[in-house]
């Protein structure tokens, strides 16, 4: 009878699905870590805009790709960004 | 004027020297002028692979020193009147050989051939530096596998960054038994992963082995569907459109049933 659910729900777990799954998951890490420039790039245009906001202090900026658990054994990746901001621009309370 | 192709894939074992002598091998029977150049210095197999291991006087190390002149290096195949080989160096390293060497190489060979494909050693260090420096293009073999599609998504950074951007994927070893039960990644999956075109779907075959003891490629008999499907990757590589080899992907509801029955026959005999 246990089989007989199995066959049919949804959620079998097929190797191949957990091997594609956890495939793309570490590939996001190693694609970002291959090219060094590749997070210098995302800080880069990370910077430029939130530069039309606030003043921020570059040299604190950090910046890194990190697993983030979701449930017991699910990952996700995430962007963590640290951004010490100096000073807020005054932008007033209605656009122009 | 010739095209330079690589065969690379970063892990070892996945195929790539199976596949420059099965590519290399099937271009000749369409007539191209091809020649193998074995750049897996230290490890050669290309020459046994191909079945000249008997003839080899001079190697790839020779020419680049000076040694010998590139035609008395160069081994031409009992079969094929325009298919040769540029046998490795065994008896020397990787570092016999700069990335600037090479690429003179491939320049010296295009005026003679319409293909040079070169067989990449495993791994990203120098020999890998070597093997792509004089490509105009690449080929990345892996197998539908985590460890095989991890390096090639590492190999297809590398390339990118030696401006060989757009390589093709040949996905070997493909068992249609596993992908139907859910257990090996199929041709979606892969592609999906990787991102980069198809060349070619090669599947698992023991007659590979058969071929590579008996030192004849696959491609010169006509009974092996791997033999077919290296024809077809080297007619697309002519700009030919080949569907891919009919090897029905679709897992059918049939298809369950029977293989719920078998592993429980199989559970079955292990008990007893
Ligand atoms: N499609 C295939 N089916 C069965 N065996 C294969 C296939 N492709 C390669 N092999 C076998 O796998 C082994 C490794 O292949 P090889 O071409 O030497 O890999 P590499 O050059 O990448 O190290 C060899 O024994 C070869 O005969
Ligand atoms: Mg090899």
């Amino acid at each position: 009878m246990l089989d007989f659910f199995r066959f049919f729900s949804k959620e079998d777990n097929k190797s191949k699905d957990i091997a594609k799954e956890r495939l793309q998951l570490v590939l996001i890490h190693d694609r970002a870590n291959v090219s060094p420039r590749f997070l210098d790039m995302v800080k880069g245009d990370i910077a430029k805009v939130i530069s039309n906001y606030m003043e921020i202090d570059e040299k604190g900026f950090d910046i890194r790709l990190s697993r983030v658990g979701q449930e017991e054994d699910k990952y996700t990746s995430a962007l963590i960004a640290n951004i010490p901001i100096k000073r807020v621009k005054n932008m007033g309370k209605n656009n122009g | 004027m010739g095209e330079v192709i690589v065969i690379t894939s970063g892990k070892g074992g996945v195929g790539k020297t199976t596949t420059t002598a099965n590519i290399g091998t099937a271009l000749a029977l369409e007539g191209k002028r091809t020649v193998l150049i074995d750049a897996d210095i230290g490890l050669r197999n290309l020459d046994v692979v191909m079945g000249l291991e008997n003839r080899i006087v001079y190697d790839l190390v020779d020419v680049v020193e000076g040694v010998c002149r590139m035609k008395q290096a160069l081994i031409r195949d009992k079969r094929f009147n325009c298919l040769y080989l540029l046998p490795a160096a065994q008896t020397r390293d990787k570092n016999a050989v700069t990335p600037a060497q090479m690429q003179k190489l491939c320049e010296d060979l295009r005026d003679q051939f319409d293909f040079i494909l070169i067989d990449c050693p495993a791994g990203i260090e120098q020999g890998f530096k070597n093997a792509i420096a004089g490509a105009d293009k690449a080929v990345v073999v892996t197998m539908p596998e985590v460890s095989a599609v991890r390096d090639a998504d590492r190999i297809i950074g590398l390339l990118a960054s030696n401006e060989l951007t757009n390589p093709q994927l040949i996905i070997n070893r493909l068992r249609m038994d596993m992908v139907k039960r859910g257990d090996m990644m199929n041709i979606d999956d892969t592609i999906d992963i990787l991102g980069v075109d198809l060349l070619g779907v090669v599947p698992d075959d023991e007659e590979i082995i058969v071929s590579s003891n008996r030192g004849e490629p696959v491609v010169t008999g006509n009974s092996s569907s791997a033999g077919q499907a290296y024809r077809n990757i080297a007619k697309r590589l002519l700009g030919e459109k080949i569907p891919l080899l009919n090897m029905d992907t679709e897992e059918t509801f049939i298809d369950r049933l029977r293989n719920l029955f078998t592993v429980k026959n199989k559970k079955r005999t292990w008990k007893g």
